[in-house]
């Protein structure tokens, strides 16, 4: 089998899973307990909170835990809707932001915020002087996604970064949840940025958990209220088997990234420069540096994406359509919608997502059974 | 980087009595979740076959959760991070929803801070809240209900059982009131689900939020049922997971452990766990008693099922709630001074100052038990020994001083 659908999910690494199984069999206190059972299960906590800190370079208090990426999206943004509501009422993302980005974003829209979505160019990216010009003095927000997880295009973070440096009042979120282990950590972690978001399942670590950086100083309001866990900002208990997980998981990945992340991007380029030989073949995520070294998308012209992934899923191969949130609407995907890619190829396109994991052998068999593809869909039309 | 250790030595081989806290993994929900990290890892929402299978296991499980209240469908279950989110997405989107058909909100003194915190924001929004108070055994009364509902009252939220003296709510009697009532019903089913018998259709119950953890799951997964016709915005926006009420990518593992572990607990083992449970209670009673402890019930201990049967809140007179507390961890035997989610600030329990008021000394004087399916008679004997010897030594301590 050849797993080529990281964007969507990963598999739990075996050494994350034996973590999980640990923390679950012997410390599954409640970290709030005042008995032992509690103060060993904080005592872990902490201790995986610190690591992941240093992991990204950031302090100990500054490392949130949430239940995943969509929680952590809809927190950054809502929670500094509420949190900021006297200084303005204004927003700015971007056209192509994950659902968990723009929906959080429409709701807010209801409520009685105002919502700037800046667009993109050909290759699925903004630019800092919309974004400047965008700016008002009513602004609180802007989210940013890191890597586009339809298309693979990595923001502009260094020139928001620029232009949010001359408003420094302006809370930054970048969701990062495609964005970790792939090279981008001095981008991503920049000195400007407020709140970065992320999920534990993109990188091997169970699901169901996620975290937040969220910069010392920065206010936000909780979205889940209860308990008062996690510095009082995200009430319920703690999830410690797959905080634990995640922690192990986040080391393994940014262990020897550099090699990772070029292995990624040899294997995406084998592919990528195989499959643009074809005519019908329309390469989105371009060989180009602003492409995230995992991510392809790509259409068959006159062959609809379910039909590809189905087809390549008779040889064992697993790719997606643009992505998985949106996969079962049957919609053109929205990032190539904004990026005006005319409708009848965005519902050709699909989309290959790599992990450290994946091998050279794998992009040649899939190359191979590309091959035999594209001639029997050539046969159809 | 230093690697974490984590080892089998350092576990805490010791007496836990704090089970309303947390409860360890049953070994059949970790083998479940195991399998399914290994085995079933496609995201649900994708096309192929990996997001099938998994997709397959999520709705069985969906269908065992459905049947374990006997709700109406398995749609009226969407899966939540846990219990707080559960009570804060009832709560907070039902009044969002709602606002336009009143802004009165009924609730008890003695919630969970999931429910309460929620409804204190908003309050800061304009909503007016009525808190019922409670009598000394954590009882609230229907007539003080019937008082306080009105034209405008759009949600009632009361607890199925309180977390901290576990006194049982007229669950039953409110939905019966409610069922011709334009408010929605909503019960905090935390600490009953996996102990009671609970059906929504008779009880008439429009929402039910329960967290996993609490009976032998997995940490941050739990549901919240919410009867058909029920509709507010979700709480947590983004891709079209459960039906649109919750995005995020379904966490299959922990549902498929979510299930197993309500699987086990069939109607059978529930009455066996409420007889086995009140029994622990009444040996506590008759031990402390025996030994010439001077104690006294916070809440009743009442007949079997009558209150909830794993919580037993003491007050153990003269002694400090810290002191006792430390005393027992001192001698391997784990509880709380209140719950677990408040205890961590050491802040005067809510629930008590609401059965006794402020001044009273049973609030800083007082200990939860709280039993699980590991507790033995044993452990409940060794409890009392060590409580009725740790009251001797601090009476002696105290004469001598005097």
């Amino acid at each position: 089998m050849i797993y080529f659908d990281n964007s969507a999910t990963t598999k739990a690494a075996p050494e994350v899973v034996d973590t999980y199984a640990k923390v679950s069999a012997n410390y599954w206190g409640n970290p709030s307990s005042l008995h032992k059972f509690g103060e060993q299960a904080f005592n872990l906590l902490e201790q995986s909170r610190q690591q992941i800190a240093d992991l990204i370079g950031a302090k100990l208090s500054e490392i949130l835990f949430t239940s995943g990426g969509t929680e952590g999206d809809n927190w950054a943004i809502k929670g500094t809707a509420m949190a900021k509501r006297e200084f303005g009422n204004h927003l700015i993302t971007t056209e192509v932001e994950h659902p968990a980005v723009h929906n959080s974003m429409e709701q807010l829209k209801q409520d009685g915020f105002e919502v700037t979505y800046l667009p993109v160019d050909e290759n699925g990216r903004v630019s800092a002087a919309d974004l400047r010009a965008a700016i008002k003095p009513s602004t609180i927000l802007v989210s940013t996604m890191a890597v586009n997880n339809e298309i693979g295009a990595v923001q502009p973070l260094d020139e928001i970064a620029d232009v949010l440096r001359d408003f420094p009042r302006i809370h930054w979120h970048i969701d990062a949840v495609q964005g970790i282990g792939k090279g981008l950590a001095d981008k991503i972690f920049n000195d400007r940025v407020d709140f970065v978001t992320f999920s534990g399942h993109k990188f091997h670590a169970p699901r169901g958990i996620g975290f937040m950086y969220k910069r010392q100083g920065r206010t936000i309001a909780p979205l889940m209220a209860g308990g008062g866990q996690e510095r009082n900002l995200r009430s319920g208990t703690e999830n410690l088997p797959a905080i634990a997980a995640m922690a192990k998981a986040l080391r393994l990945l940014l262990d020897g990234e550099a090699d990772k992340v070029k292995r990624q991007r040899d294997i995406r380029l084998a592919i990528l420069h195989h499959v643009e030989t074809f005519p019908n073949v329309t390469i989105f995520s371009k060989d180009l540096p602003v492409f995230a070294p995992h991510i392809l998308c790509f259409a068959i012209a006159g062959v609809r994406g379910e039909t590809i992934v189905h087809a390549f899923e008779e040889h064992d191969i697993y790719i997606s359509t643009t992505s998985a949130c949106s996969s079962k609407k049957h919609v053109e995907s929205s990032t190539l919608q904004a990026m005006k890619v005319d409708d009848g190829i965005a519902t050709s396109a699909v989309r290959i997502s790599l992990d450290e994991h994946n091998t050279m052998a794998e992009a040649t068999e899939f190359n191979r059974v590309f091959d035999e593809l594209y001639t029997q869909f050539a046969k159809l039309n | 980087m230093q690697e974490i250790h984590i080892d089998n030595s350092n576990a805490v081989k010791e007496i836990y009595l704090d089970n309303a806290a947390t409860t360890p993994m049953a070994p059949e929900v970790l083998a479940e979740m195991m399998d399914k990290m290994a085995n079933v890892y496609g995201n649900a929402s994708t096309l192929y076959g990996l997001g099938r299978q998994a997709h397959t296991v999520m709705e069985n499980s969906r269908q065992v959760i459905a049947n374990s209240i006997n709700a109406a469908s398995d749609e009226e279950i969407i899966f939540t991070s846990g219990g707080s989110e559960g009570d804060n997405t009832a709560i907070t989107q039902t009044a969002l929803a709602r606002q336009s058909l009143g802004k009165h909100i009924i609730t008890t003194a003695i919630e969970h801070e999931a429910v309460l915190k929620p409804l204190h924001a908003l309050e800061e929004q304009g909503f007016d809240v009525t808190y019922l108070p409670v009598d000394e055994h954590g009882d609230i009364s229907l007539d003080d209900f019937k008082a306080a509902l009105r034209d405008d009252t759009i949600l009632v939220t009361i607890m199925m059982g309180n977390n901290e003296v576990g006194s049982r709510m007229p669950i039953h009697e409110i939905g019966e009131i409610l069922k011709d009532h334009q408010a929605w019903f909503h019960t905090d089913a935390v600490q009953t689900y996996g102990l009671l018998d609970i059906d929504v259709q008779r009880d008439h119950i429009d929402m039910l939020s329960t967290s996993a953890h609490k009976i032998n799951g997995p940490k941050m997964i739990g549901f919240l049922y919410k009867r058909e016709g029920i509709n507010f915005p979700s709480l947590i926006k983004g891709g079209d997971q459960e039906e649109k009420r919750r995005a995020g990518t379904e966490n299959v593992p922990a549902i498929a452990g979510f299930a197993k572990a309500a699987e086990l607990l069939t109607p059978e083992a529930k009455a066996e766990k409420r007889a086995r449970f009140h029994g622990f209670k009444e040996q506590v009673v008759k031990g402390l008693t025996d030994n010439g402890v001077d104690f006294e019930i916070n809440g009743s201990l009442g007949d079997e099922g009558e209150n909830l049967d794993h919580v037993l809140n003491i007050w153990i007179k003269g002694i400090s709630t810290y002191v006792m507390q430390t005393n027992l961890d001192l001698a391997g035997i784990a509880v709380s001074g209140g719950s677990a989610c408040t205890a961590g600030s050491i802040e005067p329990s809510h629930v008590l100052t609401a059965m006794f008021g402020e001044k009273s000394p049973r609030i800083a004087e007082s200990i939860r038990l709280s039993f699980g399916q590991q507790t033995t008679s044993d452990e409940i004997a060794t409890f009392v020994e060590n409580v009725s010897a740790i009251v001797k030594r601090l009476a002696k301590n105290h004469s001598e001083v005097k």
